[in-house]
């Protein structure tokens, strides 16, 4: 069964529940998409991007001494904080790009949370030349300054929004209304695997190299399959990129880890399936953090990427066949495997990567030696630095030393 | 025909426009809303649009946004604002029609919603994130409870769709003259009264304009073309001033007359 649906449903999940003015964008989108994705060149194209430009593929690097540390099984870190920019988003932007081109449209637009993805869009829109607009969450643009210095190095304009909890939900609502009144020469660059169709299905389709690589280099380096994969999962992009090309191998259990925040109980997470119910936000029917009135929560997580109130639908559809098991981590779990993967293995990861490293350290201790895992780093930590000096310095709860 | 395209097509008989006036649930509070509808319907609109706030609302300008903060300061739920309607038919038969975005209904639940809305005497529902493709869940259950649903036509909506949203739709066809959220500007009224002009050729329910009218020359040029009109943000605007204006009452009332006499013949 192909997911999702023509109707751009899993299961349930997805759908397009958007404003009219944006119909006829969403399946132009979807039907030049659909065209273009089986003709040769415009895969020669993105293959050759991909690899000249995005440095594809990344490897697959088994990581020693974190094994070692963890005292479990065998560790391999797909590294997509390799890629340009310093993260996976680039694999979906530099599909979009030229699908914008091919649509005629002079201008994008995209939101961002961490400025990951409003980086990656900023620097293919330099590159394609085309105007770029991106909103983002005026707490976010604290927390992340360094990437909103980035996107306007790269040419592009950052526009702060201070409705609702000032991050990347209010974004996120803040492009689709650029969109809405500028839809006959803007495209919508989104950036995880979230909103209307055709957009989880198309992101998750760019984000599959991801997986696609993973397993010819695990086959390469091992001659069988991994036991277990994990990733974070803020939208899901990242994780469905890799999961995507495992989902019909049995043997291979794949874990999503969401933000914990402060813990599941206090109620300041962004854990949606631990704690949320079906309601449509942003165009797609999915799993929700809201009030029993259909109201949004307000998230909370240490890290901008998975500080959102929804989950990508495809999620929410394999988490009801229970396909792909959903964790948490925590703030602070999340910090402490910053620090563990920094020094056993001179990596700096993405908080956001930092909680699938959360997470990982809770399992690989339960499993045996002969067992292996392929971790997403789906982003590299230089956008975290400040911000986790400054967590150190007010908590003190992190120490140096060696590990 | 329900009361909704009754009422439209009965104020066409006296050679006018209707007016359709949009306000917002609970902003500043609920019993400031319901003064405020039967001020409205005092003035002189025709039917009223009484929206449901939502956290975020993708279709609304700034000046919508704001009001539904204001209203979600409180709490306002979709079950409170079922029992203000059923208050305000206690005091006036004026067509209501409920405007939500589509998770306060999910919420709720589909069929208890639907039951409930005819039970206090809702009359329309606008939802303006449910396209027709959507819309399988709620259509059946609005026709077994005699609710018309209202689907906005936009300017980008080609004919092929057209026809697909006139299917589906009841009561009036609501077209959006701009492409844009609520509150933005209007311009070519020229081109936008053809392209309602053209609309009607396709359907015999009336055709409504919303979103951009904010003053009685806009409402009186798009009644040139449109059965009626529906003004949303500036109302809104005025209802905003309530905490500093003791007098936001009769200046939303002077707006509303206003509005109401542009929409009349000359002399």
């Amino acid at each position: 069964m192909q997911l999702p649906n023509k109707k751009g449903r899993f299961g349930p999940y997805g759908g397009r529940y958007v404003a009219e003015t944006l119909m006829p964008a969403l399946q132009e989108l979807e039907q030049v998409y659909q065209s273009l994705r089986r003709k040769s060149n415009f895969k020669k194209t993105l293959r050759e991007h991909l690899h000249t430009y995005v440095g594809r593929p990344t490897s697959l690097y088994f990581a020693e001494r974190l094994s070692t540390y963890l005292g479990g099984p065998k560790i391999y870190l797909k590294r997509e904080d390799l890629c340009h920019t310093g993260a996976h988003k680039i694999n979906n932007t530099i599909g979009q790009i030229l699908l914008t081109k091919e649509m005629g449209k002079k201008r994008v637009i995209a939101e961002t949370g961490a400025g990951q993805h409003g980086v990656a869009v900023a620097t293919v829109a330099a590159r394609a030349g085309l105007k770029c607009e991106v909103y983002m969450g005026t707490e976010d643009m604290a927390r992340q300054a360094l990437n909103v210095v980035r996107m306007r190095m790269l040419g592009a304009k950052v526009t702060g929004v201070d409705t609702g909890s000032c991050t990347l939900k209010d974004a996120i609502s803040e492009a689709l209304r650029d969109w809405t009144a500028n839809v006959g020469d803007t495209h919508y660059i989104l950036g995880s695997v979230l909103g209307p169709h055709p957009y989880p299905m198309m992101i998750r389709d760019f984000q599959s190299v991801i997986g696609l690589e993973a397993r010819q280099q695990i086959l390469r380096a091992e001659g069988r399959l991994p036991d277990l994969l994990i990733a974070c999962v803020g939208g899901g992009s990242n994780a469905i990129g890799l999961f995507y090309p495992f989902l019909k191998e049995d043997s291979v259990r794949m874990v999503g880890v969401e933000a914990g925040g402060l813990g599941i109980d206090t109620g300041k997470h962004a854990a949606r399936f631990a704690t949320g119910s079906v309601g449509v936000l942003q165009g797609t029917m999915t799993f929700l953090l809201q009030d029993e009135n259909g109201q949004i929560n307000l998230t909370h997580s240490v890290s901008a990427g998975l500080d959102y109130a929804a989950v990508g639908p495809e999620h929410s559809y394999y988490r009801d066949n229970h396909r792909i098991d959903y964790a948490s981590a925590t703030d602070d779990e999340a910090l402490a495997a910053f620090h563990v993967l920094a020094k056993t293995e001179g990596i700096i990861p993405a908080l956001e990567s930092s909680h699938a490293l959360a997470h990982l350290a809770k399992v690989a201790p339960t499993m045996s030696k002969d067992q292996m895992i392929i971790l997403n780093l789906s982003g590299r930590g230089d956008k975290d630095v400040n911000q986790v000096s400054t967590l150190m310095g007010l908590t003190g709860a992190i120490t140096g030393g060696e590990v | 025909m329900g009361r909704i395209e009754a009422t439209l097509k009965n104020v066409l008989l006296m050679r006018e426009k209707s007016l359709i006036a949009y306000v917002m649930a609970g902003d500043p509070t609920l019993a400031a809303t319901e003064e405020i509808v039967l001020e409205v319907d005092r003035a002189g609109a025709d039917l009223i649009e009484i929206g449901v706030p939502f956290s975020d609302p993708i279709a609304d300008g700034p000046t919508i946004q704001k009001a539904a903060d204001r209203a979600l300061k409180y709490n306002v739920s979709l079950r409170d604002i079922l029992a203000l309607v059923a208050n305000l038919r206690k005091q006036t038969k004026v067509p209501l029609i409920l405007m939500s975005y589509c998770n306060p209904i999910f919420a709720y639940g589909l069929p208890e919603f639907f039951k409930e809305a005819r039970r206090v005497g809702v009359n329309a529902l606008i939802v303006p994130d449910l396209p027709p493709e959507e819309a399988g869940g709620f259509l059946p259950l609005a026709r077994r409870e005699l609710i018309d649903m209202i689907f906005l036509v936009a300017p980008t909506t080609p004919d092929e769709r057209l026809k697909k949203i006139l299917k589906a739709g009841s009561g009036f066809v609501y077209y959006v003259p701009l492409t844009g959220v609520t509150g933005s500007k209007l311009s070519g009224k020229a081109e936008i009264c053809e392209r309602i002009t053209h609309l009607k050729t396709h359907t015999d329910r009336p055709v409504v304009a919303g979103f951009g009218i904010a003053s009685p020359e806009d409402a009186k040029d798009l009644g040139q073309a449109a059965d009626g009109v529906i003004v949303g943000s500036a109302l809104v605007k005025i209802i905003g001033t309530a905490a500093e204006n003791p007098n936001y009452l009769s200046d939303l009332s002077a707006f509303v007359a206003s509005l109401k006499g542009a929409l009349k013949p000359a002399g």
